[in-house]
């Protein structure tokens, strides 16, 4: 059986509707929420400010901290334990690895970014939800960035390339008895906007390499599409009134 | 070539990081912008200025980084045996060195937290730094002491030029208005000493510029904030008893 239509009738490169706020937490030097679907994430960045521990410092550049959390409710209904675990800790480095290349601390040596994700909600591209929000949130602390990076996944259930993969559509078998045993791939990316390049891709599940050339060109015109709230939130905080 | 050059984003508009300002060899990447190729891209967020050739950014928010020649407020956060460690509100805390500190000879066995204690506040200009941004400080120039009333608040470094304003006149309306002595450290650190009304109505007035600094008439608009009333300034200690 293949999956015929996608279950919550968008169309194959269709996101989930999304939104996105900066400002939102007073006292950090910059913040954003971004919302896609029911997956809402909202980034704090304080600093550039003293680093602890100490060894941590780099003399030649500031550093750049991520911290990733999924909150207690956030899941299904069973609770996640708070404070980091291995999955946090991976996502968290796959965060830092995405926002590096482009900000850039070369004017503040032994200083460091912390940069905070908090997720109240989830329902699959987390990881993705927290880059965009990140993105925003240190754009919005004046942290000096030679670009902008979007992200969002892209993947495959059964036969079909689609865009945004919710977790119903992560876990097919289990929502669409159709196609219970059928192959999922998930592929979240982050591309920088300007430059077009990639600070992010992973593979969850199999693909063919005609899929995945596939994917990375719909992955583009999606990561536009996430480009747009972002920048329009940014400006939006700074309009006449 | 020269016929292809053109910018692409209005005068003050705002900017997000990587955004294309113009295309073209024409024009010369300034603060906070970058070439790559024929095109100019934006480093931070901002708003654009076009002086002649050259574009700039002027950022909206970000972190203060010092400069020699600036005048900041600071906080004695540790004594040394040469001096003070003073925090800066950055990342970098500052040195004050004895002889920067007073104009006066200290003996080498002086007790130097009965000159400045941890804790104390302390309106400083910053003599020197390095690469790496150590601070030296000095007290020994006019204006600069110790803050012993008042209160300090904290402002985003950026929105500093528009408090002092143009030929310091948002800062002159503040002082008229408010009755306050108002001193403003370029780290973002603002001191504020007047009457109880008076500083609170002050750092309102200061909270209003941080916000709608990008906007245009911001003097007209904190001119009608504080409206008509102007309040008195607080008779200082000396003068009280004199009265009574």
């Amino acid at each position: 059986m293949t999956y015929k239509s996608r279950l919550d009738g968008r169309k194959d490169n269709d996101l989930r509707p999304m939104e996105a706020k900066v400002g939102v937490i007073p006292n950090a030097e910059g913040s954003a929420w971004f919302k896609i679907g029911n997956t809402w994430a909202i980034a704090a960045v304080y600093g550039p400010r003293e680093i602890f521990p100490r060894f941590l410092a780099n003399p030649q550049k500031g550093v750049l901290r991520c911290y990733y959390t999924m909150m207690p409710f956030s899941g299904s209904g069973e609770r996640i334990r708070p404070g980091t675990s291995r999955r946090a800790q991976e996502i968290a480095m796959v965060m830092k690895e995405s926002l590096a290349p482009l900000v850039d601390l070369s004017a503040f040596p032994n200083s460091v970014v912390d940069v905070f994700v908090e997720l109240p909600q989830t329902d699959a591209g987390t990881r993705c939800a927290a880059i965009s929000a990140a993105a925003m949130a240190l754009a919005h602390a004046g942290i000096p960035m030679k670009d902008m990076v979007s992200a969002v996944a892209v993947g495959r259930v059964d036969d079909r390339l689609v865009a945004d993969l919710d977790y119903r559509e992560e876990h097919i078998g289990e929502f669409n008895p159709d196609s219970h045993d059928a192959p999922v791939a998930d592929t979240p990316i982050a591309m920088l906007h300007a430059s077009k390049q990639l600070t992010l891709l992973q593979m969850d599940g199999e693909l063919s390499k005609e899929m995945l050339l596939k994917l990375l060109k719909l992955g583009e015109e999606a990561t536009e599409k996430v480009y747009q709230v972002q920048v329009n939130a940014l400006k939006e905080n700074y309009s006449s009134e | 070539m020269s016929n292809t050059s053109n910018v692409v984003v209005q005068e003050r508009a705002v900017v997000v990081p990587g955004e294309i300002l113009a295309e073209g060899m024409d024009f010369l990447p300034g603060d906070n912008t970058y070439r790559v190729g024929d095109k100019i891209h934006a480093k931070i967020l901002g708003l654009v200025s076009v002086a002649g050739r050259v574009l700039k950014i002027t950022p909206l928010a970000g972190p203060y980084l010092p400069k020699i020649e600036d005048k900041i407020i600071g906080k004695v956060t540790d004594i040394t045996m040469s001096g003070w460690r003073v925090d800066t509100a950055t990342a970098y805390s500052a040195m004050l060195n004895v002889k920067d500190a007073t104009t006066r000879f200290i003996k080498k066995e002086e007790d130097l937290s009965k000159i400045f204690a941890i804790g104390d506040y302390l309106v400083v200009k910053i003599i020197n730094v390095t690469s790496q941004n150590l601070i030296d400080l000095t007290l020994r120039e006019p204006g600069l002491r110790k803050i012993s009333e008042g209160r300090i608040i904290k402002v985003n470094a950026q929105k500093v030029p528009r408090i002092i304003g143009r030929k310091a006149s948002m800062i002159t309306l503040l002082r008229e208005k408010t009755g306050c002595e108002i001193t403003v450290g370029q780290n973002g650190l603002v001191w504020l000493n007047g009457t109880p009304e008076g500083e609170f109505l002050a750092e309102k007035a200061i909270k209003l510029i941080e916000e709608k600094s990008h906007l245009e008439g911001l003097t007209e608009r904190v001119e009608q904030f504080l409206g008509g009333q102007k309040l008195p300034e607080r008779k200082t200690e000396k003068a009280a008893p004199e009265e009574a």
